[in-house]
């Protein structure tokens, strides 16, 4: 299969701070990898690089077979073929709904307004909130507005989707319906890199659990695998911390 | 003779205000001319100032600090009367119109700057991450957020400025204040400097209500 991401002896500093230790990892195109890991293991930073929101120093990383570089032309290209969705949603709040969604197809792919609305009023369909398209951001609740991140983006068409902690802002009766949305998401074979505490998803969605602590990939493996028997003693540690409460 | 007929002479009112008008008429231009091109450089040097290389930042938060140290009679004067020693002659009015666009754009530069602060970093994300460039993130997302919170402290600024035209009758340009002593020395009385100094309360005094009220009305951050 076609590498959709490629990740190769990747290394980031913070200053003097080793955020990312040789990180080597591969996307298959259509694959579904959750991220996880205690806070501060690098995990965020990973996926922010991959479109660039970060810098690297040493490595490399492929998408699509352009290489992630912030001062080149390509990383426009990179960016349009990866959409991003963020812990705080990050909607434009002096913008509609429906502009938020119409403002990158336009400006970006060169759409006619009447395309791109189109466009953004089938995808508001697809995340279940068409009729929220002539609101502001402000107007609606959290769940609503990280279902409207993910409309924002799935309108550029992506071939690929990160998501940075999606759910993590929200209150606990709204991560349902925008878990609802990244499962149909995946089921349509979208390609997409989660960082997620959100372990019944990972197990219903992921192709592959990626755990990372201190900068580092500690272990890969198929959700079944990964829950059950943990290769490592960190994975194991974090895995009982998390079930425990 | 009693108070009201020196300070207030209804004849010489009568006769000296087409002359005031021309004056205002000075004056207003001046100010629009000033506030127009003051903003548009406080923008450039704020924009300078936040996303350039280092050198060009350093130059540009020195401008705005020499810029607000000096005071504007002094920029004015030494534009009028000290750049013709370097063979660069500038009319009254242009003088005026180039001193008071350097400082307001000092002052419009820090204003500015704080606007664009003050939207979020996560803005500036999201937008590029849809892979929109630099001008158009600029131009679409964060500037127009930044404007609600420009506008009251940019209001108070261009009122201001307006005041400081009256510094252009230094340079013997025919504003307001010039052509009300000009009259004042004409009839031998104080009316026409009364009427002037009436006429500006008359412009500036619901300005700097205007300015109250857009403080109280729009700057407050977006719900998020």
């Amino acid at each position: 299969m076609e590498a959709a991401v490629d990740i190769r002896n990747l290394d980031k500093w913070f200053g003097k701070l080793h955020v990312l230790k040789g990180i080597n990892l591969g996307v298959a195109s259509g694959e579904r990898i959750v991220v996880c890991g205690p806070s501060g293991s690098g995990k965020s930073t990973l996926i922010r690089c991959i479109n660039g929101l970060e810098e690297y120093q040493a490595g490399s990383i492929d998408v699509d077979g352009m290489r992630v570089q912030k001062k080149s032309k390509t990383i426009t290209a990179i960016r349009s073929e990866v959409g991003m969705v963020f812990q705080h949603f990050n909607l434009f709040p002096h913008l509609t709904v429906l502009e938020n969604c119409t403002l990158a197809p336009v400006y970006v792919r060169g759409l006619k307004p009447k395309e791109a609305e189109d466009l953004a009023m089938h995808f508001l369909a697809k995340v279940k909130i068409p009729e929220q398209a002539r609101k502001y951001p402000g107007q609606l609740s959290g769940g609503q507005q990280q279902r409207v991140a993910i409309a924002r983006s799935l309108c550029m068409r992506p071939r690929i989707m990160l998501f940075d902690e999606p759910t993590s802002a929200l209150d606990p009766e709204m991560i349902k319906e925008v878990l609802d949305t990244m499962i149909a998401l995946a089921t349509e074979g979208m390609t997409m890199l989660c960082v997620t505490h959100e372990m019944g998803f990972a197990r219903k969605v992921a192709d592959r659990i990626v755990f990372m602590d201190h900068g580092e990939i500690v272990e890969q493996a198929p959700p079944a695998e990964f829950f059950t028997s943990p290769a490592s003693a960190r994975a194991r540690q974090f895995l009982d911390q998390l079930l425990r409460h | 003779m009693n108070a009201l007929e020196i300070f207030f002479n209804p004849d010489i009112a009568a006769r000296a205000f087409p002359i005031l008008l021309r004056g205002l008429g000075m004056t207003l231009l001046l100010g629009v001319t000033a506030i127009v091109f003051g903003t548009l450089l406080g923008l450039a040097i704020a924009l300078v100032r936040l996303f350039a290389p280092l050198p060009f930042r350093l130059l540009a938060a020195g401008y705005t600090d020499v810029m607000r140290a000096l005071p504007v009679l002094v920029v004015l004067i030494l534009i009028y009367y000290a750049l013709p020693f370097a063979g660069i002659v500038f009319s009254s009015f242009t003088a005026a119109a180039v001193a008071l666009s350097l400082v307001l754009g000092a002052y419009s530069a820090e204003v500015m700057r704080a606007g664009i602060q003050s939207v979020p970093h996560g803005q500036f994300e999201a937008a590029s991450s849809l892979g929109l460039g630099f001008v158009r993130s600029m131009q679409k997302v964060v500037l127009p957020q930044a404007i609600r919170l420009v506008i009251p402290p940019q209001a108070s600024n261009c009122v201001s400025i307006i005041k400081d035209t009256s510094l252009a009758s230094v340079v013997a340009m025919s504003d307001l204040l010039k052509q009300a002593t000009d009259a004042q020395a004409l009839f031998a009385n104080p009316t026409p400097l009364m009427v002037a100094a009436l006429i500006y309360l008359a412009i500036l005094w619901p300005l700097v209500r205007l300015t109250g009220w857009l403080e109280h009305h729009l700057q407050r951050a977006y719900q998020r």
